[in-house]
């Protein structure tokens, strides 16, 4: 072996020499008289300072050399542990870390003046008269629980052979009298000369005494080098897609030979991988064991007293997750000691132990490893948290006001947030909680806090197992497949036909559905990747409308039509042909030709549809033609044809009903992201399958919906869905800037005052103008296509919800020189609906804006009409519209009584 | 003494490209791709090669060309870039070609637009021009391209 290989290996192990250490001598502080403990830490010293020597480390030598015979006296009992003794000692660890640190970097022990260090533990060789104070920062031990009992050491050999019946109990005491009068040897060896028993007993008594011991632990483990265990890792990622392709293929086969095979094939590399996961698997408890330190170090610094405890620490992550989740949880830790567990005088006062307790809690469910850290300590000041979030600008004191415990807890995540007064070198610097989210969120996971004020604290961590090999539900939308990683899904829900049309319901406008009892967001797949079965490039359609045809509507009009013609014959009602409008025109025509030819298949029935819906209105037209021209019996045996016409196109709507709602079954997969629950809609599920997550490439890793790409058994490739990055952008969790900020979209409804905190709508009218009208008398937004726009007497209106609704158009009552923005280009109008009292009135506006949540305050100005004033909101000079002044002014209008004579049906 | 460098060639509607060979990783013929939604244009899709997961850029529209007819299937040309291997999709793919660094130009102030940015300059070879690719520019364009689509 080369130097450099021998100085390595000196390193690593005295690297884990030290790690125990740390352990060992806190235990030791705790218990500063167990022997087992004391010897174990002398050797340790021990190996290092002799190895240090050997390799020619003096300072490193000189130091532990000290520290030897500190060590030697405490196990000779000349002098009893106490704090300052472990404060040392642990100081003396931490500059042989160092010193090994420097080896390691640069080949030498480096510039070194330990002679402080050296004195202070020369120094503590000489017994103090108070060595028997109790140590601040090491718990008292409860009288009757003294010490763990050691394990029970091996039975020796002489008790062995007693029980085994080799030998007399006289005869092994006789033994053991004379090895304690200074004979060196083994009781069995004086046993055998006696002839007390024989030589095979006590190599018979050995082996049990060996057996009892357990394997030695150098026997067990070997060491492995992890960029190594990375490529296996690899290798057995391709070998499971691999895996994938064989086994789709051999399901197209009859050859039972070769299925029995693949099936093996499919078990084996099953196990292997379970197999090479598992190599690279750590127990908790690795990072766990140099807590007990950290408390230790940071509730002395800090004055308080710390007890640490730990439950499944034996819970196994994989080796990177461990790397990643080492800084935020030592973060943490410290967090809870310096800020959350209070000084032992504030506790006494609150009347709690003058312990404080952290406790550490580590389990697999649900796919994930929890890691919870508590502490009973003051919990978060939520006052506190909020004047500080105040005073740094980022929330309002209006906001703050507002704000539920929650959402004050969830300010701590944010960057630069801390109310830490003293920036301690431990904490406080602002700077933890925020990269302790982004990391545990890196590697896929969650993070949470809980706290009760007074009681205590608790972090709750969910990260998932692995990252390489996931099980992931295979879904498909608009002809793609896509994977959704199965840690994420809750259940499946599908909703068929009349289900899926009634179960969907809006609030305003978002899509849910009623998942017992609780209201559940619907997300669409396509709607949010923007695909909608059309390759990739196609132009979408424009006039597509969101939802589908009302068929029953569509019935009833086509119905009215026959009355209608009717009230013409008899003189009763004008109207000309044109302004019959045409099949073109018609909703369901426009539905035919923008939608129903292409999505709902049956393009046969389609056509019929399509022409019988055009006849239909061609001879509407020539009734009127008829009639206008005077032809009044011409006009009748139209009206006729209309009439039998009008059935068949009953008979054909019902019918493309049934299909279209049989194709809208609804595919709803639960997901949760971010604790909240959301479901995603999706054309197909197919099926459950263990997919190898690879990463996507520089370019790609930024958009936040996909999570990766695997390839599918077909050789195809799939992208994996981010469940969380698909729910926030489709706004179902609030992105991580938002967070703590109150909503902006706030539903209180607050008066006109223009003082207070209002929630106004924004809207656009004209070319840059903007209108703010009060939330509360909103009843909801609407869109029109332009064709729906009809009109009555010089006044424009549209059918709504069964009534005829009027429409104002706000840039117009404003007499305002702005210009109608690009009114031809646009298909359907923007309207804000305003109801009172059953009736509705339309706004039409250029642009829906937003709705904010603002104080200011409104200057009137009544030179304007139509307005209350004008405010400043969003940082823009933005006009409150009066609309209680416009409604009264088209009160007055022959419209406002309901349906008037001259209403006029499509 | 010539100085002599290696062109991978391809075509790109009637025009004739080059990319040194040490950046190619390899040249295959059409790969069925998954699209990506919410990448602009330019990002055809994923390929599968040999289990590596392989970015697709469509070089016609990363030089703004109209795209080529439904019925011709693109080539891959994969090059080798800092963060991994992407696959330039192109018309043809022409020969190895060995040119005398002597016969190199930048290209002329009147070359404009996407052409500037991502040609190096041109070898003047007898019967015709070889455009050299900035691949690395060609595949950067693409990502500030998603970056602003989201």
């Amino acid at each position: 072996m080369s130097d450099l290989e021998i100085v390595k290996e000196f390193l690593v192990e005295s690297y884990e020499n030290l790690d125990r250490l740390d352990r060992d001598l806190i235990a030791l502080e705790k218990d500063p008289g167990n022997p087992e403990i004391l010897a174990s830490v002398f050797r340790t010293i021990h190996t290092i300072k002799g190895t240090s020597g050997f390799l020619a480390f003096h300072q490193l030598g000189a130091v532990t050399h000290v520290g030897e015979n500190l060590l030697a006296r405490l196990r000779d009992g000349l002098l009893t542990l106490n704090a300052e003794i472990t404060t040392a000692l642990l100081a003396m660890v931490d500059a042989v870390r160092q010193m090994l640190g420097s080896i390691e970097a640069t080949g030498v022990e480096g510039e070194r003046n330990d002679q402080e260090l050296i004195a202070r533990l020369t120094r503590l060789l000489q017994p103090k008269a108070e060595a028997d104070l109790a140590p601040p920062g090491a718990a008292p031990a409860p009288p009757e629980a003294q010490r763990t009992d050691p394990p029970p050491p091996a039975p020796n050999v002489g008790d062995i052979l007693i029980k085994g019946g080799a030998a007399k109990v006289s005869e092994v005491y006789e033994a053991v009298e004379q090895q304690k009068a200074g004979d060196p040897r083994h009781v069995g060896e004086i046993l055998v000369e006696k002839g007390a028993v024989k030589p095979q007993d006590v190599l018979d008594a050995l082996n049990l005494q060996q057996q009892a011991r357990g394997p030695s632990a150098s026997d067990s483990t070997i060491r492995v080098d992890v960029a190594q265990l990375d490529r296996l890792m690899n290798r057995m990622g391709e070998l499971v897609l691999l895996r994938n392709q064989i086994v789709q293929f051999t399901n197209a086969s009859e050859d039972s030979g070769l299925l029995a095979t693949s099936q093996r094939l499919n078990l084996l590399t099953t196990e292997l991988q379970e197999g090479v996961m598992k190599t690279r698997m750590q127990p908790i408890g690795n990072i766990w064991s140099k807590f007990p330190r950290t408390v230790r170090d940071v509730a002395l610094g800090c004055g308080k007293q710390v007890r640490i405890e730990m439950e499944g620490k034996e819970t196994e992550l994989d080796k990177t997750i461990i790397e990643a989740i080492k800084d935020p949880l030592t973060h943490i830790v410290r967090n809870s000691v310096d800020h959350g567990i209070e000084s032992p005088a504030a506790r006494a006062a609150a009347g709690k132990n003058l312990e404080g307790r952290l406790f550490l809690r580590a389990f697999h469910e649900g796919g994930q490893v929890n890691i919870e850290i508590s502490d009973d300590g003051a919990g978060l000041d939520f006052d506190k948290i909020r004047n500080k979030a105040i005073q740094k600008g980022m929330i309002t004191a209006d906001q703050a006001a507002r704000m539920t415990e929650r959402e004050i807890t969830n300010l701590i995540w944010l960057p630069g947030f801390s109310t830490a007064e003293k920036v301690t070198n431990v904490s406080g610097r602002g700077v933890g909680m925020d990269v302790v989210k982004t990391n545990i969120e890196k590697i896929g996971g969650t993070v949470d806090l809980q706290s009760k004020p007074g009681q205590g604290s608790t972090v709750r961590m969910k990260i998932p197992l692995t990252l390489a090999i996931i099980p992931a539900l295979i879904v498909t939308t608009a002809g793609d497949r896509y994977a959704i990683p199965q840690v994420s899904l809750l259940e499946l829900v599908r909703l068929e036909g009349e289900q899926a049309r009634k179960g969907i319901e809006r609030v305003n406008g978002a899509p849910v559905y009623r998942l017992r009892g609780h209201l559940l967001p619907l997300v669409y797949l396509n709607r949010e990747l923007k695909v909608d079965g059309k390759p990739q490039g196609a132009p979408t359609n424009q006039s597509a409308t969101a939802g589908d045809l009302d068929f029953s509507a569509v019935r009833d009009k086509h119905r009215q039509w026959i009355d209608t013609l009717q009230l013409v014959l008899d003189g009763k009602l004008a109207m000309t042909p044109q302004q019959a409008g045409s099949h073109e025109t018609c909703a369901l025509g426009k539905w035919v030709y923008a939608k129903g030819l292409k999505e709902y298949g049956a393009v046969d029935e389609m056509h019929v549809l399509e022409k019988t819906h055009k006849e239909f209105h061609n001879s509407v037209r020539n009734v009127l033609l008829h009639k206008s021209q005077g032809e009044e019996s011409l006009a009748l045996q139209e009206l006729d044809a209309v009439t039998r016409i009008s059935h068949r196109v009953m008979e054909l709507t019902t019918s493309m009903e049934r299909k279209v709602l049989e194709s809208q079954n609804a595919n709803i997969v639960v997901l949760r992201a971010d604790d909240q629950q959301f479901g995603l809609v999706v054309d197909e599920i197919n099926d459950t399958e263990e997919i190898v997550v690879k990463p996507l490439s520089k370019q790609l890793k930024s958009i936040n919906t996909y999570a990766g790409a695997t390839i599918m058994g077909d050789g195809r490739v799939a992208l994996i869905l981010d469940v969380l990055g698909l729910a926030q952008r489709a706004h179902v969790v609030s992105e991580a800037r938002d967070r703590a900020v109150a909503e902006k979209g706030s539903q209180t409804l607050g008066a006109g005052d223009g003082n207070q905190r209002n929630a106004v709508l924004l809207f656009q009218y004209g070319e840059n103008g903007r209108m703010a009208i009060d939330l509360s008398l909103v009843a909801r937004l609407e869109e029109f296509p332009r064709d729906s726009i009809e009109v009555a007497g010089d006044h424009e209106v549209v059918q709504y919800r069964g009534q005829i609704m009027p429409l104002i158009r706000v840039s117009e009552v404003l007499e305002s020189k702005r210009r109608r923005a690009a009114e031809a280009g646009e298909e359907s109008l923007h309207v804000v609906v305003y109801a009172d009292k059953g009736r509705s009135v339309g706004l039409v506006v250029d642009r829906i804006l937003d709705i904010v949540e603002e104080s200011f305050v409104m200057q009137p100005q009544p030179e304007r009409k139509g307005l209350l004033g004008s405010a400043v909101i969003q940082k823009r000079v933005t006009d409150i519209l009066d609309v209680h002044g416009l409604i009264a002014a088209a009160a007055g209008s022959p419209l406002s009584v309901g349906v008037s004579a001259s209403g006029v049906p499509a | 003494m010539a100085n002599l460098q290696q062109f991978c060639t391809f075509f790109l509607k009637d025009q004739f490209f080059g990319v040194p060979v040490q950046q190619v990783q390899e040249v295959i013929r059409y790969q069925e791709m998954t699209r990506v939604p919410l990448t602009p244009q330019v990002i055809r899709g994923l390929i599968n090669l040999r289990g590596q997961i392989v970015m697709a850029v469509d070089l016609r529209r990363r030089f703004a060309m109209e795209d080529r007819p439904a019925s011709q299937l693109p080539m891959n040309v994969v090059v080798r870039t800092d963060d991994g291997a992407v696959s330039f999709l192109v018309d043809e793919i022409g020969d190895v070609l060995e040119v005398d660094e002597e016969s190199f130009e930048r290209p002329p102030e009147t070359v404009r637009g996407e052409t500037r940015e991502l040609v190096r300059g041109v070898y003047k070879l007898q019967e015709r021009l070889l455009l050299v690719l900035d691949t690395e520019r060609a595949v950067c364009g693409a990502e500030g391209a998603v970056r602003t689509a989201n």
